[in-house]
Protein backbone atom coordinates (compact mmCIF):
# COMPACT_ATOMS: atom_id res chain seq x y z
CA UNK A 1 0.00 0.00 0.00
CA UNK A 2 1.39 3.40 -0.86
CA UNK A 3 1.87 6.08 1.72
CA UNK A 4 0.19 9.38 0.95
CA UNK A 5 1.48 11.13 4.01
CA UNK A 6 3.83 13.94 3.25
CA UNK A 7 7.37 13.84 4.55
CA UNK A 8 8.87 16.78 6.36
CA UNK A 9 12.62 16.63 6.88
CA UNK A 10 14.16 18.70 9.69
CA UNK A 11 17.83 19.07 8.79
CA UNK A 12 20.13 17.89 11.55
CA UNK A 13 23.66 19.19 11.33
CA UNK A 14 24.44 18.89 15.01
CA UNK A 15 23.51 22.45 15.92
CA UNK A 16 20.90 23.09 18.52
CA UNK A 17 17.42 22.26 19.41
CA UNK A 18 15.74 20.46 16.55
CA UNK A 19 13.31 18.76 18.85
CA UNK A 20 11.28 21.89 19.45
CA UNK A 21 10.82 22.38 15.72
CA UNK A 22 10.02 18.71 15.14
CA UNK A 23 7.53 18.58 18.02
CA UNK A 24 5.74 21.69 16.80
CA UNK A 25 5.54 20.28 13.25
CA UNK A 26 4.17 16.98 14.58
CA UNK A 27 1.60 18.98 16.48
CA UNK A 28 0.34 20.88 13.40
CA UNK A 29 0.71 17.99 10.94
CA UNK A 30 -0.24 14.89 12.91
CA UNK A 31 -0.84 12.92 9.71
CA UNK A 32 2.60 13.60 8.22
CA UNK A 33 6.01 12.04 8.73
CA UNK A 34 8.35 14.43 10.53
CA UNK A 35 11.93 13.20 10.45
CA UNK A 36 15.02 14.74 12.00
CA UNK A 37 17.75 13.74 9.61
CA UNK A 38 21.23 14.32 8.28
CA UNK A 39 20.80 11.76 5.50
CA UNK A 40 20.87 13.39 2.03
CA UNK A 41 18.62 10.63 0.64
CA UNK A 42 16.02 11.32 3.31
CA UNK A 43 16.14 15.02 2.44
CA UNK A 44 15.88 14.23 -1.28
CA UNK A 45 12.69 12.22 -0.80
CA UNK A 46 11.09 14.72 1.59
CA UNK A 47 8.23 16.90 0.38
CA UNK A 48 9.19 19.80 2.65
CA UNK A 49 12.42 20.76 4.35
CA UNK A 50 12.98 22.72 7.56
CA UNK A 51 16.43 24.26 7.98
CA UNK A 52 16.84 25.31 11.61
CA UNK A 53 19.90 26.58 13.40
CA UNK A 54 21.04 28.05 16.68
CA UNK A 55 24.37 29.00 18.13
CA UNK A 56 27.36 30.58 16.48
CA UNK A 57 27.34 30.98 12.68
CA UNK A 58 30.95 29.87 12.24
CA UNK A 59 30.23 26.47 13.81
CA UNK A 60 26.96 26.19 11.89
CA UNK A 61 28.57 26.96 8.52
CA UNK A 62 31.48 24.63 9.24
CA UNK A 63 29.09 21.75 9.93
CA UNK A 64 26.89 22.63 6.94
CA UNK A 65 29.91 22.52 4.61
CA UNK A 66 31.46 19.44 6.25
CA UNK A 67 28.24 17.47 5.77
CA UNK A 68 27.69 18.79 2.24
CA UNK A 69 24.47 20.47 3.34
CA UNK A 70 25.30 23.57 1.31
CA UNK A 71 24.48 21.79 -1.95
CA UNK A 72 21.68 19.89 -0.27
CA UNK A 73 19.90 23.08 0.82
CA UNK A 74 20.42 24.72 -2.58
CA UNK A 75 19.00 21.73 -4.45
CA UNK A 76 16.11 21.37 -1.98
CA UNK A 77 15.13 25.01 -2.58
CA UNK A 78 15.10 24.34 -6.33
CA UNK A 79 12.55 21.57 -5.86
CA UNK A 80 10.37 22.01 -2.79
CA UNK A 81 9.30 24.33 0.00
CA UNK A 82 12.07 25.09 2.48
CA UNK A 83 11.61 26.92 5.78
CA UNK A 84 14.79 28.39 7.27
CA UNK A 85 14.64 29.37 10.94
CA UNK A 86 16.86 31.78 12.92
CA UNK A 87 20.51 30.93 12.20
CA UNK A 88 19.18 28.86 9.27
CA UNK A 89 17.93 32.14 7.81
CA UNK A 90 21.25 33.84 8.53
CA UNK A 91 23.10 30.97 6.84
CA UNK A 92 21.31 31.51 3.51
CA UNK A 93 22.60 35.09 3.31
CA UNK A 94 25.81 36.20 1.59
CA UNK A 95 27.89 36.99 4.64
CA UNK A 96 27.76 37.38 8.43
CA UNK A 97 29.95 39.65 10.50
CA UNK A 98 29.72 37.21 13.45
CA UNK A 99 32.92 35.41 14.53
CA UNK A 100 35.11 37.87 12.64
CA UNK A 101 33.29 37.36 9.34
CA UNK A 102 31.82 34.16 7.90
CA UNK A 103 30.58 33.54 4.36
CA UNK A 104 27.05 32.18 4.11
CA UNK A 105 25.39 30.10 1.39
CA UNK A 106 24.67 33.26 -0.63
CA UNK A 107 21.25 32.02 -1.71
CA UNK A 108 19.81 35.45 -0.91
CA UNK A 109 21.98 38.56 -1.16
CA UNK A 110 22.48 40.46 2.06
CA UNK A 111 24.47 40.85 5.23
CA UNK A 112 24.08 39.56 8.77
CA UNK A 113 25.04 42.30 11.23
CA UNK A 114 25.56 42.67 14.99
CA UNK A 115 23.01 44.74 16.91
CA UNK A 116 25.87 46.43 18.76
CA UNK A 117 26.83 46.96 22.39
CA UNK A 118 25.06 50.28 22.79
CA UNK A 119 21.81 49.69 20.98
CA UNK A 120 19.13 52.39 21.25
CA UNK A 121 15.57 52.77 20.08
CA UNK A 122 14.67 55.90 18.07
CA UNK A 123 13.58 57.61 21.30
CA UNK A 124 16.89 56.83 23.04
CA UNK A 125 15.61 53.87 25.09
CA UNK A 126 18.42 51.42 25.82
CA UNK A 127 17.89 48.04 24.17
CA UNK A 128 19.39 44.84 25.54
CA UNK A 129 21.25 42.37 23.31
CA UNK A 130 20.34 39.59 22.58
CA UNK A 131 16.99 40.73 21.23
CA UNK A 132 15.03 38.26 23.34
CA UNK A 133 11.29 37.96 23.59
CA UNK A 134 8.06 38.73 21.74
CA UNK A 135 8.24 41.47 19.14
CA UNK A 136 5.91 42.69 16.41
CA UNK A 137 6.38 41.23 12.95
CA UNK A 138 5.23 43.56 10.20
CA UNK A 139 4.27 41.64 7.06
CA UNK A 140 5.38 43.44 3.89
CA UNK A 141 3.96 41.03 1.32
CA UNK A 142 1.02 38.68 0.90
CA UNK A 143 2.22 35.13 1.14
CA UNK A 144 0.54 31.76 1.79
CA UNK A 145 2.76 31.34 4.87
CA UNK A 146 1.14 34.45 6.42
CA UNK A 147 -2.36 33.04 5.97
CA UNK A 148 -4.58 33.69 8.99
CA UNK A 149 -1.86 35.61 10.86
CA UNK A 150 -2.77 39.17 11.70
CA UNK A 151 -0.58 42.08 10.75
CA UNK A 152 1.93 43.00 13.51
CA UNK A 153 1.44 39.77 15.44
CA UNK A 154 4.19 39.14 18.00
CA UNK A 155 6.60 36.25 17.54
CA UNK A 156 9.38 35.00 19.80
CA UNK A 157 12.90 36.16 18.89
CA UNK A 158 16.28 35.39 20.37
CA UNK A 159 19.29 36.65 18.42
CA UNK A 160 22.18 39.10 18.58
CA UNK A 161 22.71 39.35 14.80
CA UNK A 162 20.14 40.45 12.26
CA UNK A 163 19.63 40.15 8.54
CA UNK A 164 19.86 43.20 6.32
CA UNK A 165 18.55 41.92 2.98
CA UNK A 166 19.97 43.59 -0.11
CA UNK A 167 16.90 43.10 -2.32
CA UNK A 168 13.73 44.71 -0.97
CA UNK A 169 11.72 42.23 -3.05
CA UNK A 170 13.04 39.36 -0.89
CA UNK A 171 11.64 40.85 2.33
CA UNK A 172 8.43 39.26 3.64
CA UNK A 173 8.34 41.00 7.04
CA UNK A 174 10.25 43.52 9.08
CA UNK A 175 10.79 44.09 12.80
CA UNK A 176 12.09 47.15 14.65
CA UNK A 177 14.74 46.75 17.33
CA UNK A 178 17.07 49.70 16.98
CA UNK A 179 17.45 49.20 13.25
CA UNK A 180 14.55 47.88 11.21
CA UNK A 181 15.65 44.41 10.13
CA UNK A 182 14.34 41.56 8.00
CA UNK A 183 12.15 39.37 10.20
CA UNK A 184 11.20 37.15 7.26
CA UNK A 185 12.36 36.66 3.68
CA UNK A 186 10.67 34.89 0.80
CA UNK A 187 11.85 33.96 -2.67
CA UNK A 188 10.45 31.08 -4.71
CA UNK A 189 10.40 27.93 -2.60
CA UNK A 190 12.30 29.51 0.27
CA UNK A 191 10.67 31.13 3.28
CA UNK A 192 13.02 32.26 6.03
CA UNK A 193 12.23 33.62 9.48
CA UNK A 194 14.47 35.17 12.12
CA UNK A 195 12.00 34.40 14.92
CA UNK A 196 11.11 30.96 16.26
CA UNK A 197 7.68 29.86 15.03
CA UNK A 198 8.04 26.63 17.02
CA UNK A 199 8.13 28.77 20.18
CA UNK A 200 5.60 31.41 19.18
CA UNK A 201 2.43 29.84 20.52
CA UNK A 202 -0.71 30.04 18.38
CA UNK A 203 0.71 32.36 15.71
CA UNK A 204 3.83 30.24 15.38
CA UNK A 205 1.86 27.04 15.04
CA UNK A 206 -0.36 28.71 12.41
CA UNK A 207 2.77 29.70 10.45
CA UNK A 208 4.09 26.14 10.58
CA UNK A 209 0.72 24.80 9.51
CA UNK A 210 0.72 27.24 6.60
CA UNK A 211 4.19 26.10 5.62
CA UNK A 212 3.13 22.46 5.72
CA UNK A 213 0.16 23.28 3.49
CA UNK A 214 2.17 25.45 1.07
CA UNK A 215 3.09 23.96 -2.28
CA UNK A 216 5.97 26.37 -2.83
CA UNK A 217 6.85 29.03 -5.40
CA UNK A 218 4.51 31.38 -3.49
CA UNK B 1 9.49 52.87 23.11
CA UNK B 2 10.50 49.51 21.73
CA UNK B 3 7.61 47.19 20.87
CA UNK B 4 9.50 44.27 22.41
CA UNK B 5 7.13 43.00 25.09
CA UNK B 6 8.17 42.70 28.72
CA UNK B 7 7.76 39.04 29.53
CA UNK B 8 5.71 37.42 32.29
CA UNK B 9 7.18 34.10 33.28
CA UNK B 10 5.45 31.72 35.66
CA UNK B 11 7.95 29.57 37.50
CA UNK B 12 7.38 25.94 38.38
CA UNK B 13 9.47 24.76 41.31
CA UNK B 14 9.41 21.03 40.84
CA UNK B 15 10.24 18.46 43.51
CA UNK B 16 10.19 14.83 42.46
CA UNK B 17 7.82 15.45 39.57
CA UNK B 18 5.35 17.74 41.38
CA UNK B 19 5.03 21.53 41.36
CA UNK B 20 5.70 22.95 44.82
CA UNK B 21 6.36 26.39 46.16
CA UNK B 22 8.22 27.05 49.35
CA UNK B 23 8.12 30.13 51.52
CA UNK B 24 11.75 31.21 51.77
CA UNK B 25 12.71 27.71 50.67
CA UNK B 26 11.25 25.90 53.69
CA UNK B 27 7.49 25.41 53.83
CA UNK B 28 6.39 23.56 50.71
CA UNK B 29 2.87 23.30 49.25
CA UNK B 30 1.81 20.99 46.43
CA UNK B 31 0.49 22.77 43.31
CA UNK B 32 0.11 19.87 40.91
CA UNK B 33 1.45 18.11 37.83
CA UNK B 34 4.00 20.33 36.09
CA UNK B 35 2.77 19.53 32.58
CA UNK B 36 -0.83 20.33 33.51
CA UNK B 37 0.24 23.55 35.20
CA UNK B 38 2.43 24.57 32.24
CA UNK B 39 -0.43 23.93 29.81
CA UNK B 40 -2.74 26.15 31.84
CA UNK B 41 -0.17 28.97 31.83
CA UNK B 42 0.36 28.52 28.11
CA UNK B 43 -3.38 28.89 27.53
CA UNK B 44 -3.52 31.97 29.75
CA UNK B 45 -0.83 33.66 27.66
CA UNK B 46 2.42 33.11 29.57
CA UNK B 47 5.40 34.36 27.56
CA UNK B 48 7.74 31.62 28.74
CA UNK B 49 7.84 28.91 31.38
CA UNK B 50 10.65 28.40 33.84
CA UNK B 51 11.04 24.96 35.39
CA UNK B 52 13.30 24.73 38.43
CA UNK B 53 14.14 21.27 39.68
CA UNK B 54 14.55 22.07 43.35
CA UNK B 55 15.65 18.65 44.52
CA UNK B 56 17.96 17.86 41.65
CA UNK B 57 19.38 14.81 43.30
CA UNK B 58 20.85 12.26 40.93
CA UNK B 59 17.91 9.87 41.12
CA UNK B 60 15.51 12.61 40.06
CA UNK B 61 17.32 13.55 36.85
CA UNK B 62 15.40 11.02 34.82
CA UNK B 63 12.09 12.27 36.21
CA UNK B 64 13.08 15.80 35.25
CA UNK B 65 14.11 14.86 31.72
CA UNK B 66 10.90 12.95 31.24
CA UNK B 67 8.78 15.85 32.54
CA UNK B 68 10.60 18.30 30.25
CA UNK B 69 9.95 16.02 27.29
CA UNK B 70 6.24 15.86 28.04
CA UNK B 71 6.05 19.59 28.58
CA UNK B 72 7.91 20.42 25.35
CA UNK B 73 5.51 18.24 23.35
CA UNK B 74 2.51 20.21 24.55
CA UNK B 75 3.63 23.75 25.23
CA UNK B 76 4.91 25.85 22.32
CA UNK B 77 6.49 28.75 24.14
CA UNK B 78 10.08 28.98 25.39
CA UNK B 79 10.99 26.69 28.25
CA UNK B 80 13.88 27.32 30.63
CA UNK B 81 15.02 24.50 32.90
CA UNK B 82 17.30 24.88 35.90
CA UNK B 83 18.41 23.03 39.00
CA UNK B 84 21.41 20.75 39.30
CA UNK B 85 22.97 21.77 35.97
CA UNK B 86 26.67 21.03 36.48
CA UNK B 87 28.07 19.50 33.32
CA UNK B 88 27.89 20.13 29.57
CA UNK B 89 26.22 16.73 29.38
CA UNK B 90 23.40 17.97 31.67
CA UNK B 91 22.78 20.87 29.29
CA UNK B 92 22.80 18.67 26.23
CA UNK B 93 20.31 16.27 27.82
CA UNK B 94 17.92 19.08 28.76
CA UNK B 95 18.12 20.73 25.32
CA UNK B 96 17.50 17.37 23.67
CA UNK B 97 14.50 16.82 25.91
CA UNK B 98 13.06 20.06 24.56
CA UNK B 99 14.31 22.82 26.87
CA UNK B 100 15.13 26.04 25.02
CA UNK B 101 17.30 27.54 27.74
CA UNK B 102 19.14 26.11 30.69
CA UNK B 103 19.73 27.97 33.96
CA UNK B 104 23.09 27.50 35.66
CA UNK B 105 23.37 28.50 39.31
CA UNK B 106 25.86 27.00 41.80
CA UNK B 107 27.99 25.41 39.10
CA UNK B 108 28.72 28.89 37.73
CA UNK B 109 29.93 30.02 41.15
CA UNK B 110 32.14 27.00 41.71
CA UNK B 111 33.49 27.08 38.14
CA UNK B 112 32.85 30.28 36.14
CA UNK B 113 34.60 28.75 33.11
CA UNK B 114 31.68 26.32 32.87
CA UNK B 115 29.48 29.22 31.71
CA UNK B 116 32.00 30.19 29.04
CA UNK B 117 32.25 26.60 27.81
CA UNK B 118 28.48 26.20 27.81
CA UNK B 119 27.94 29.41 25.84
CA UNK B 120 30.60 28.44 23.31
CA UNK B 121 29.18 24.95 22.93
CA UNK B 122 25.47 25.65 22.83
CA UNK B 123 25.25 29.40 22.16
CA UNK B 124 24.55 32.28 24.53
CA UNK B 125 20.88 32.24 23.57
CA UNK B 126 20.30 29.14 25.69
CA UNK B 127 22.52 29.91 28.67
CA UNK B 128 20.81 31.64 31.59
CA UNK B 129 22.84 32.36 34.72
CA UNK B 130 20.69 32.22 37.85
CA UNK B 131 21.83 34.47 40.67
CA UNK B 132 20.51 34.18 44.23
CA UNK B 133 21.42 37.33 46.14
CA UNK B 134 20.93 38.70 49.65
CA UNK B 135 21.50 42.16 50.94
CA UNK B 136 24.43 42.29 53.37
CA UNK B 137 25.82 45.14 55.41
CA UNK B 138 29.43 46.02 54.82
CA UNK B 139 31.62 47.04 57.81
CA UNK B 140 31.56 50.68 56.66
CA UNK B 141 27.78 50.74 56.92
CA UNK B 142 27.07 50.49 53.18
CA UNK B 143 24.95 47.65 51.98
CA UNK B 144 25.47 45.51 48.93
CA UNK B 145 24.14 42.28 47.51
CA UNK B 146 26.03 39.06 47.91
CA UNK B 147 25.57 35.79 46.04
CA UNK B 148 24.39 32.83 48.12
CA UNK B 149 24.24 29.22 46.98
CA UNK B 150 22.67 26.04 48.35
CA UNK B 151 19.18 27.47 48.69
CA UNK B 152 20.42 30.63 50.37
CA UNK B 153 22.50 28.94 53.07
CA UNK B 154 26.01 29.39 51.74
CA UNK B 155 27.57 32.85 51.32
CA UNK B 156 30.14 33.19 48.55
CA UNK B 157 31.61 36.64 49.11
CA UNK B 158 30.70 37.53 45.50
CA UNK B 159 29.10 40.88 44.75
CA UNK B 160 25.91 40.23 42.79
CA UNK B 161 26.26 43.16 40.38
CA UNK B 162 29.92 42.47 39.57
CA UNK B 163 29.12 38.79 39.18
CA UNK B 164 26.30 39.50 36.71
CA UNK B 165 28.68 41.66 34.65
CA UNK B 166 31.28 38.89 34.70
CA UNK B 167 28.74 36.23 33.67
CA UNK B 168 27.52 38.40 30.78
CA UNK B 169 31.12 38.77 29.60
CA UNK B 170 31.50 34.97 29.80
CA UNK B 171 28.64 34.54 27.36
CA UNK B 172 25.48 34.27 29.48
CA UNK B 173 22.50 35.28 27.34
CA UNK B 174 20.25 36.23 30.24
CA UNK B 175 20.30 36.68 34.03
CA UNK B 176 17.65 35.18 36.31
CA UNK B 177 17.95 37.31 39.42
CA UNK B 178 16.36 36.14 42.67
CA UNK B 179 16.31 38.10 45.90
CA UNK B 180 16.65 35.53 48.67
CA UNK B 181 15.43 38.15 51.13
CA UNK B 182 12.16 38.51 49.25
CA UNK B 183 11.58 35.03 47.87
CA UNK B 184 8.31 33.68 49.24
CA UNK B 185 7.52 36.83 51.25
CA UNK B 186 5.00 38.43 48.86
CA UNK B 187 6.51 41.81 49.70
CA UNK B 188 7.60 42.59 46.14
CA UNK B 189 10.89 42.37 44.28
CA UNK B 190 14.07 43.86 45.71
CA UNK B 191 13.88 46.79 43.28
CA UNK B 192 17.28 48.20 44.23
CA UNK B 193 18.96 44.91 43.40
CA UNK B 194 16.96 44.53 40.18
CA UNK B 195 17.81 48.05 39.03
CA UNK B 196 21.50 47.70 39.88
CA UNK B 197 21.88 44.47 37.93
CA UNK B 198 19.69 45.52 35.01
CA UNK B 199 21.62 48.77 34.57
CA UNK B 200 24.90 46.94 34.98
CA UNK B 201 24.54 44.42 32.17
CA UNK B 202 23.60 44.61 28.50
CA UNK B 203 21.73 41.27 28.50
CA UNK B 204 18.11 40.76 29.57
CA UNK B 205 17.39 40.42 33.30
CA UNK B 206 14.49 38.44 34.78
CA UNK B 207 13.41 39.74 38.19
CA UNK B 208 12.40 37.06 40.69
CA UNK B 209 11.52 36.67 44.33
CA UNK B 210 8.76 38.29 46.34
CA UNK B 211 5.79 38.86 44.03
CA UNK B 212 2.59 39.10 46.05
CA UNK B 213 0.39 41.20 43.80
CA UNK B 214 0.18 42.63 40.30
CA UNK B 215 1.65 46.00 41.23
CA UNK B 216 4.84 44.15 42.19
CA UNK B 217 5.13 42.80 38.64
CA UNK B 218 4.69 46.27 37.15
CA UNK B 219 7.19 47.75 39.62
CA UNK B 220 9.80 45.18 38.58
CA UNK B 221 9.69 46.61 35.06
CA UNK B 222 9.02 50.30 35.78
CA UNK B 223 11.28 50.76 38.80
CA UNK B 224 13.57 47.75 38.65
CA UNK B 225 14.20 48.00 34.89
CA UNK B 226 13.63 44.26 34.46
CA UNK B 227 13.10 42.82 30.97
CA UNK B 228 10.96 40.02 32.34
CA UNK B 229 9.24 39.26 35.63
CA UNK B 230 8.95 35.84 37.20
CA UNK B 231 6.45 34.67 39.79
CA UNK B 232 5.26 31.37 41.16
CA UNK B 233 2.74 31.25 43.97
CA UNK B 234 0.44 34.09 42.84
CA UNK B 235 -0.21 32.10 39.67
CA UNK B 236 -0.15 28.56 41.07
CA UNK B 237 -2.87 29.13 43.59
CA UNK B 238 -4.94 31.11 41.06
CA UNK B 239 -4.82 34.35 43.02
CA UNK B 240 -4.28 35.99 39.64
CA UNK B 241 -4.24 34.71 36.07
CA UNK B 242 -1.48 35.55 33.61
CA UNK B 243 -4.07 37.42 31.54
CA UNK B 244 -4.99 39.62 34.53
CA UNK B 245 -1.32 40.32 35.13
CA UNK B 246 -0.86 41.38 31.51
CA UNK B 247 -3.91 43.65 31.45
CA UNK B 248 -2.72 45.28 34.65
CA UNK B 249 0.74 45.90 33.24
CA UNK B 250 -0.67 47.21 29.95
CA UNK B 251 -2.77 49.72 31.90
CA UNK B 252 0.44 50.99 33.45
CA UNK B 253 1.90 51.65 30.01
CA UNK B 254 4.07 48.53 29.82
CA UNK B 255 4.41 46.76 26.44
CA UNK B 256 3.03 43.26 26.88
CA UNK B 257 1.91 40.53 24.52
CA UNK B 258 -1.85 40.38 24.93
Amino acid sequence: MSDFRSRIAVLDYGMGNLHSAAKALEHVAPGDHVVITSDPLEVARADKVVFPGVGAIRDCMAEIRRLGFDDLVISAIAEKPVLAICVGMQAVMSHSEENGGVDGLDILPGQVRYFGDDLRAADGERLKVPHMGWNKVHQTIDHPVWHGIEQDTRFYFVHSYYVAAQQPSDVAATCDYGPQFSAALARGNLFAVQFHPEKSHTAGLQLLKNFVNWDGKS
Amino acid sequence: MSALAKRIIPCLDVDNGRVVKGVQFVDIRDAGDPVEVARRYDEEGADEITFLDITASHEDRDTTIHTVERMASEVFIPLTVGGGVRKLEDIRALLQAGADKVAINSAAVSNPEFVRQAAEKFGSQCIVVAIDAKQVDAPNGDSRWEIFTHGGRKPTGLNAVAWAVQMASYGAGEILLTSMDRDGTKNGFDLGLTRAVSDGVNIPVIASGGVGDLQHLADGVLEGGADAVLAASIFHFSEYSIAEAKSFMAEQGIEVRL
